[in-house]
């Protein structure tokens, strides 16, 4: 089965790490992806913007409103995600632990199951990096 | 971000809240800044062996806010401050003062010590030092290399600009709806002082190219405490969008390369993205301002995927909105390159002609001229434009662009200058 892995961490603790702290982290990162996927196993992989460049569409019964930024002042916010194909909670759970390993402090990561899960593709290059 | 260093990342960003959080409880700046200074101490010596707590912030304040009363106290009488495992485990306390920082305060709290920064009676030089300082907390040694000046005649100046601000009584109230907003302005327009600090300069010193990311960090920060200003994120997107394009803005040799001829795969990508983002949400507000619109120019540029794609019809447009806003030479001058570009270099000399006694002494205003003049094949009033232009240069590097145009003019092949568009 499908689990995306959820990252959550304190969006400005992350945007203090020098370039160097930042790349470093990334290329550990890119090692525990690169294992899964030579399982076979790495679903996308996407890291998010600040909240501060977000905008909300909420819905009501009166139709739309679309509204600044996620406005709620949680300590964490979501800061991007992994899918990964893991036969057991267990596995998915290793996975994370190697995240964690490789990218150490505070925030936390939540382990989903998917439920549904439509590998679309858009061009190479559209996202930001 | 092994080992220990994501502790580093913890007590910056906890720095502003927690600095502005003890400013209100002892209504000094030095005793508010040692007092968080040992709160990092402890953290340092702490967090490794119990984790960190939940909730950093809160944490650094409490303990922050018990070391600053005990040296007070110690002070007067000789009273023991307490021992360490104790002040560790903070839970319940934590809990407690974790929901009192949710409430309305904090956001005052850090705009009170972002605006304290901007004190009019301080010089611009001042407030962006101390800015940098206290709220971003980058070392003074950093700040003397970024301003090219001993880390000795950085910190006098810190100095003197803490005792020029405890001269004078900022109040301590939450400000009104008018007040707010008027700091909310004065403080924007001080990032944005320390944002071109570090671009006028950072293409030649890594040192002051540093100050573009600090002030990006303390932007997004005011844009977290008033997530609805859509000048604080056309401000935000203005600094993002320029900085994108630092990576491109000098060739190997360290001469700048202007914005006509950088290479656009070096622009950094996650920049523009964000930078984008913010123009797109500040413009559906429908209030524009002076960063929105500047922004919206910037993106004009970050849009266009090569220097001949640009939409230079738009950008005319737009500037064309900035000066209404705020009128200025400088702007029109600014607009007369859009207008080269999508009109010809006639309709911008005649745009540009009733600015020339305004701008005489401004350097760019006879490159600009210069550029027009040669464009239309009038090589000796352009000759003269430009030796006026390298008489205003501001630097080595300006001086040395007008005279390649100068060499320029006794070839048969002209270029196409874009002076004041970098």
């Amino acid at each position: 089965m499908q689990y995306a892995i959820l990252c959550y961490n304190d969006e400005n603790a992350v945007a203090s790490w020098t370039k160097e702290e930042d790349d470093a982290c990334m290329a550990r990162l890119a090692k525990v992806q690169g294992d899964m996927a030579a399982k076979g196993k790495m679903g996308p992989v996407a890291r998010l913007l600040p909240t501060t460049a977000a905008t909300t569409l909420r819905k009501s019964a009166t139709g739309t409103m679309v509204i600044d930024g996620p406005f709620a002042e949680t300590k964490e916010q979501f800061l991007g995600f992994y899918v990964v194909e893991a036969d057991t909670l267990d596995e998915a759970i290793a996975f994370a632990k190697d995240l964690a390993v490789a990218n150490p402090g505070i925030g936390a990561y939540e382990l989903r199951p998917v439920s549904l899960f439509f590998p679309n593709t858009i061009a190479v290059g559209s996202g930001a990096t | 971000m092994t080992d220990n260093a994501w502790i580093g990342a913890a007590l910056a960003a906890a720095r502003p809240q927690a600095v502005s959080a003890l400013l209100r409880y002892f209504r000094q700046l030095d005793t508010a800044e040692e007092a968080f200074q040992e709160a990092c101490l402890r953290a340092i010596r702490t967090w490794p062996d119990k984790g960190p707590p939940r909730d950093p912030t809160a944490w650094l304040i409490f303990v922050g806010r018990n070391s600053g009363v005990d040296a007070i106290r110690k002070s007067r009488r000789n009273v023991a401050l307490p021992p360490e495992d104790r002040l560790s485990d903070l839970d319940d306390a934590e809990a407690n003062i974790a929901e009192r920082l949710d409430g309305e305060h904090y956001r005052d709290d850090i705009l009170r010590l972002l605006f304290i920064c901007c004190h009019p009676d301080l010089p611009a030089n001042q407030q962006i030092a101390l800015a940098l300082r206290i709220i971003a907390g980058v070392p003074t040694a950093r700040i003397a290399r970024a301003f090219l000046v001993s880390e000795t005649a950085m910190e006098q100046r810190i100095t003197r600009a803490k005792a020029r601000i405890a001269a004078n009584d900022t109040p301590f109230d939450p400000p009104d709806a008018v007040a707010r907003q008027e700091r909310i302005g004065t403080v924007a327009l001080m990032l944005y002082l320390v944002f071109n600090e570090g671009y006028s300069r950072g293409h030649a010193d890594p040192a002051a190219a540093q100050l573009c990311d600090e002030a990006i960090r303390l932007t997004r920060l005011l844009l977290q405490l008033f997530p609805a200003q859509p000048e604080i994120m056309g401000l935000c997107a203005l600094m993002l969008l320029q900085h994108s394009r630092s990576p491109a803005r000098t060739d190997v040799s360290g001469q700048i390369v202007l914005l006509d001829a950088q290479d656009r795969a070096l622009w950094s990508r996650p920049k523009i993205a964000e930078g984008l983002a913010l123009v797109d949400k500040a413009l559906r507000h429908g209030t524009p301002g002076s960063y929105q619109v500047q922004a919206a120019i910037a993106a004009q540029h970050a849009r266009a995927r090569h220097a001949q794609d640009t939409d230079w019809a738009a950008i005319d447009r737009l500037y064309q909105i900035l000066e209404v806003i705020q009128p200025s030479p400088v702007i029109t001058l600014n607009r007369a390159v859009a207008v080269s570009k999508s009109r010809g270099p006639a309709a911008a000399l005649a745009l540009i002609a009733p600015l020339a006694d305004q701008l005489d002494n401004y350097f760019h205003f006879h490159g600009v001229r210069g550029g027009l003049l040669q464009q239309l094949g009038n090589a000796t009033a352009a000759r003269l434009a430009f030796n006026r232009a390298i008489a205003l240069a501001n630097s080595p590097a300006e001086a040395a662009h007008i005279r390649a145009h100068l060499d320029a003019l006794s070839a048969p092949a002209l270029p196409d200058p874009a002076a004041a568009a970098k």
